[in-house]
């Protein structure tokens, strides 16, 4: 609670549009003690020594800062543990509002709201936890051991689970594998024997094979994790997970119409590299098949011949467990023909690879043939294609491959729409087909989190299974905090990328783990001390935070009483805006805060003369700086708005529309990121929790006798700011024509 | 001994290592030649395959950089020398001058007043920009930055006596002491004046995918609509020529792994803005890896996109300021001579290093990546180490900065 707040204005950034000095004089008399100092400078970034020793001489605790948007200067006004706030009147008044005399009340009210909002503010509590230093890493494979050598390496302790019996995983069939390093021509020794060894021999990294995940509770920093292993279950701490579990191939039955699983003449890749390794293909011809679309055209027609068969009678059993109160966990398969193509890059890297491998094998007496629709070898490992290209027993070739058939001792690959500038048909000893890459996790809940959510990762339909992040921009995101995916679970990768990719999943974990022992937060509030905190005392057990949290980091105890676990917690307040009763807070974004933030707004009783007010409530990561973008490209909008920043819509409680209606505003834009399978919300599902939140909100409009249509969501990507003035105007224009809030001056 | 980080080049790749870097609790030096961070990504005007922009990422990016007083970077700031060993650099940068004040100044009218015109990087040569000037909306920072040999004679007397401006500012030098170095200096798009067949750069509205980026996005020089440069009119009948340079012994030697995608994304963006236009696209292999293959049959399914799978020879100017292709349909087997009223060279990527020295002793292989220097405590990251799209320049700079972590690590 800032209780001496130093108030600066900034006359070079405001000056021309604004009369700082008059607002000097308004703030002086509404505020009095609470703000002791109240001045204007001409150039404030130069006074920055002043006001230091105003901080020394008043014993500041808030310094409210009103000039150009927090998102610039941030670096000079720094002043150590006293809290600052910045009030942005240069885009949001200066440039936004056109009518200069609208300017100075809009001016005022966000000054006002800037001061409320520091002295509703705290310095919050520290969050730190005692961490343990350890790395889990779920797979022995490839991934796998690099991440558990790279985490040793770093100087974390290891814990390295695998489901075999052996580590090497799928690896242990590729020892001469595609280019690991420059100069990207020549297949690599993959060294997979030494990694086993180093692994073994590191005093850092604990193995156990033969071994699963039977449970992970806990929070990052601070996880327990229960392994079954072969001498019974051991439970050991960790900090944080790299999860590298791999992948199975695609089951046979998916490319049965080109022959696999029908004859021992048509194989996959994965299954080749093992025969081949073993001593147990002789084939002088081979056709390596690249192109799938027998596979999906069958599928497709069968889908045609079969619709809607699944949504039939609903599941047996489907409702005695509605009625249970928690119903049993049934992991969904999200195995399907679409691992296939997703694997292309993979396959081609493979067939070019293998091709040759079997070439050299066989002393160049084969003849190895690729079918290929495009040759999916991107970037860099262009020049492996282009080398191994040119061994001589290997042909290859563009080809529709439109029918696969057995013909005496012998398979017939017919092959349309060549580069050879006709059609043919092929005779060889052995067709192979590419491997569908299917994640563990498409097929089971690896990690068994003892969560109130579930044992495993939500959401992971959206990637057919993959553990992926959906942000380009942030690749190892889940959304279970201190579990970072890597290597062909999170994509199909060749193993030079999940060597890379162990790496980074490795920094990912560490630095969790560094984040909880310091009690901040991770990615994308990176370092946030703030946490929310919960008086106990006014809850209902309604569930609805433990329910919404998009990562999962409230547990609750068997009453439905939330258990918080900070460590996993992202800071984006959706539970809070969740809870009913204000139970939530965070010491420095809560409930009360932003309420006091819409009282404070100046309400005219007229609307016909004043105008309306509406209130925004604006996404502070993408919808805020478009407003930003939108005033300084000179679009100014509406001067009846009030925007108030908030963490995510998420965090957007109904409290809020009830508190601003009850002030007499007229409306409410909530503005926040698209949602949707390819939304752009940083906290996963703020925006689109907060949509569905909307009946919530029009029942209490209802109940207080306000019409829902004054409140309204819109989806407003960072880079859309030219609409930023059409949407609030059209807006304002609504509400006009609603005329006024009924409980306006009341 | 130090366990600070250098890192540079200040574009996504390098942004990722340094911040992944700086919130394990290690002081990290960012250094950009341009005057902002983001490199090539603020140039694009979305992403493949969300089609989301590039911004959204890169305000967080800055949100971090500015909660963590780890991070220091330097704008307009060239590495001049790099001495000592690994765990024991000094590095010199150089910092040109940016002649305005260290803090915002709202320059706008001032900037829009001045007569004088320069070049627009940013812009690849489709607009000017005034003297004073800031590289885009988004740019962080987000100070404007004057170009002094711009301004004419009535601009700087305009300027005399501006309190905010210093146009007697110097060029700066300053050492840093760092443990271990990330070079991210990235990419440029691949010149085209040096693909002689395809015009060399001098037909007219024949334009590289770099170009289409910039008149597609709402702050480049069209405000979003994709026109012909030359008159300003909508497209009708757009060809993408795939590998303009790339998979080419001699142009570059390897694929640049996002045309393909780049250039389905851009079918995106013309099919949104011209539903009627055709399209044609002219490939060796089209390369969708992985889960991209769903944006290439969202493609494939649009009702005014071709796919002709063979490399265009030639491009030349026809008449109404049309260019014409000769392409052989490699499946058919046809010569083909075609005309289009815009047609978009989907040009490769090459390493910045390849035409511009670091004064960092680095193994280079032939196409200018880097092929080494681990041992030295000096990691590659992104497109400075092999060509990538933004998701793994990401990993691949969150992967260099493990290794910078580990080789200063309690030093």
């Amino acid at each position: 609670m800032a209780s001496k707040i130093g108030v600066y204005f900034d006359q070079q950034n405001i000056g021309g549009g604004i009369d700082a000095n008059a607002l000097v004089a308004i703030v002086q008399q509404k505020w009095g003690g609470l703000a002791p100092v109240v001045k204007a400078y001409p150039v404030l970034a130069d006074a920055v020594a002043d006001i230091e020793a105003d901080i020394q001489a008043n014993e500041l605790d808030g310094v409210l800062i009103c000039g150009g948007s927090p998102r610039s200067d941030w670096e000079i006004y720094q002043f150590g543990s006293v809290q600052v706030e910045r009030v942005n009147l240069l885009e949001q008044v200066v440039h936004a509002i056109a009518d200069a005399e609208m300017r100075m009340q809009v001016a005022v009210d966000y000054v006002n709201m800037g001061v409320v909002k520091l002295q509703k503010s705290n310095v919050p509590d520290s969050a730190a936890i005692e961490t343990v230093k350890r790395v889990l890493v779920v797979g022995g494979g490839w991934t796998g051991l690099n991440a558990a050598l790279e985490a040793a390496r770093t100087g974390y302790e290891v814990v390295l689970v695998e489901k075999a019996k052996t580590l090497g995983g799928k690896a242990v069939n590729m020892p001469r594998t595609s280019p690991l390093s420059a100069p990207w021509t020549e297949l690599s020794d993959c060294g997979l024997e030494g990694k086993i060894a180093a692994v073994q021999a590191d005093k850092l990294i604990t193995v156990y094979t033969g071994s699963t995940i039977a449970k992970v509770s806990g929070q990052p920093g601070d996880f327990t994790v229960s392994i079954t292993t072969p001498s019974g279950a051991v439970e050991v701490k960790i900090g944080a997970a790299v999860l590298a579990t791999g992948w199975v191939p695609l089951a046979d039955k998916y490319l049965e119409c080109m022959g696999l699983g029908k004859s021992d003449k048509v194989t996959h890749m994965g299954a080749f590299a093992a025969k081949m390794l073993s001593g147990q293909v002789n084939a002088k011809r081979i056709a390596f098949v690249l192109d799938t679309t027998m596979a999906e055209e069958f599928a497709a027609a069968q889908a045609a011949e079969a619709p809607a068969e699944a949504e039939a009678a609903p599941a047996p059993g489907k409702q005695a467990e509605e009625e249970l109160e928690t119903p049993k966990f049934v992991k969904e398969d999200l195995e399907c023909l679409r691992h296939l193509r997703y694997s292309n890059a993979v396959n081609s890297v493979a067939a070019v690879r293998m091709a040759n491998l079997y070439c050299e094998k066989m002393d160049d007496a084969a003849q190895v043939f690729i079918l290929y629709k495009d040759m999916t070898i991107p970037g860099i490992l262009e020049r492996f294609y282009k080398n191994m290209q040119n061994r001589l027993g290997i042909m290859m070739t563009k080809a529709d491959v439109t029918d696969i058939r057995e013909n005496g001792d012998h398979m017939t690959v017919e092959c349309k729409n060549t580069l050879l500038g006709m059609d043919f048909d092929l005779d060889v000893d052995m067709v192979v087909l590419p491997t569908g890459i299917v994640p563990t996790t498409a097929k089971e809940a690896v990690m068994q989190f003892d969560y109130r959510q579930g044992p495993d990762f939500p959401d992971l339909g959206l990637f057919d299974g993959f553990t992926d992040s959906n942000y380009i921009c942030f690749p190892y995101e889940t959304r279970r905090t201190g579990v970072y995916a890597a290597g062909c679970v999170r994509q199909p990768m060749t193993m030079d990328q999940c060597q890379e990719d162990a790496s980074g999943a490795v920094l990912k974990a560490i630095q969790c783990i560094e984040a909880a022992d310091h009690g901040v937060a991770v990615h994308p509030r990176s370092g946030d001390t703030s946490y929310p905190v919960f008086n106990f005392v006014r809850c209902t057990q309604c569930k609805r935070c433990t329910e919404e949290c998009p990562f999962g980091a409230l547990d609750d105890d068997e009453k439905g009483t939330p258990k918080p676990n900070p460590a996993r917690c992202r800071r984006c307040g959706t539970c809070f805006g969740a809870c009913p009763e204000r139970v939530i807070s965070f010491a420095n974004y809560n409930i009360d805060q932003i309420g006091s933030m819409i009282r404070e707004v100046e309400v005219p009783k007229d609307f016909r003369t004043f105008g309306p007010r509406i209130l925004i409530l604006a996404c502070e990561n993408d919808a805020y700086p478009a407003m930003d973008m939108a005033a300084m490209r000179n679009k100014p909008w509406s001067p009846y708005v009030r925007i108030i920043p908030v963490r995510c819509l998420g965090s957007v409680n109904a409290i809020w529309v009830s508190d601003a209606m009850s002030k007499g505003f007229d409306g409410v834009m909530l503005m926040g990121c698209k949602y949707g399978d390819d939304y752009q919300c940083h906290f996963v599902k703020g925006s689109e929790i907060c949509n569905r939140r909307k009946e919530n909100i029009a029942e209490t409009l209802n109940r207080l006798g306000v019409e829902p249509e004054r409140v309204e969501q819109f989806e407003l990507a960072i880079d859309e700011y030219d609409k930023v003035p059409g949407m609030i105007d059209a807006f304002v224009e609504h509400i006009m024509r609603m005329g006024p809030n009924p409980f306006k001056g009341m | 001994m130090s366990n600070a980080i250098l890192v540079v080049g200040g574009g996504f790749s390098g942004l990722t290592a340094a911040i992944e870097a700086a919130e394990l609790g290690h002081d990290v030096y960012i250094v950009e030649k341009t005057p902002y961070l983001g490199g090539r990504v603020a140039q694009l005007n979305k992403y493949f395959p969300k089609l989301c922009p590039p911004s959204c990422g890169l305000e967080i990016q800055f949100q971090r950089i500015r909660k963590n007083p780890r991070i220091k970077f330097f704008t307009q700031a060239q590495l001049v020398e790099l001495n000592g060993c690994k765990g024991n650099y000094s590095a010199k940068v150089r910092i040109a001058p940016r002649y305005v004040v260290p803090h915002s100044v709202d320059f706008s009218l001032l900037a829009s007043s001045l007569e004088g015109e320069k070049d627009n990087e940013f812009e690849l040569g489709l607009a000017k920009s005034k003297p004073l000037y800031r590289s885009m909306p988004f740019a962080f920072p987000g100070r404007y930055v004057l170009a002094p040999e711009a301004l004419t004679a009535a601009d700087k007397a305009r300027l005399v006596g501006n309190k905010f401006i210093n146009l007697a500012e110097e060029a700066k030098t300053i050492e840093l002491s760092v443990g271990a170095v990330i070079v991210a200096t990235g990419w440029k798009p691949y010149d085209v004046t040096n693909l002689t067949n395809l015009g060399a750069g001098s037909v007219k509205n024949c334009i590289s995918n770099m170009q289409l980026e910039r008149l597609a996005s709402p702050f480049g020089p069209t405000n979003g609509k994709i026109v012909r440069p030359t008159d300003g009119r909508a497209p009708q009948n757009i060809a993408f020529v795939q590998c303009a340079g790339s998979r080419d012994q001699n142009h570059l030697n390897f694929c640049s792994y996002i045309c393909c995608m780049a250039t389905l994304k851009q079918c995106c963006y013309i099919a949104e803005q011209y539903p009627d236009a055709r399209i044609t696209v002219y490939y060796i292999d089209l390369r969708a890896p992985g889960r991209f293959v769903k944006v290439l049959d969202k493609v494939k399914a649009m009702p005014n996109v071709t796919f002709v799978k063979g490399k265009v020879a030639d491009a030349r100017q026809a008449a109404g300021d049309n260019v014409e292709i000769q392409v052989e349909d490699a499946v058919r087997g046809e010569k083909l001579t075609l005309t289009h009223d815009l047609v978009v060279l989907a040009t490769g990527m090459q390493p910045t290093l390849a035409t511009e020295k670091l004064p960092v002793k680095l193994p280079l292989d032939e196409d200018g990546f880097v092929a080494g220097g681990e041992e030295a405590g000096i990691f590659a990251a992104g497109c400075a180490r092999m060509p990538l799209d933004v998701m793994r320049s990401a990993q691949s700079g969150t992967a260099a900065a493990l290794k910078a972590v580990q080789t200063v690590k309690g030093r």
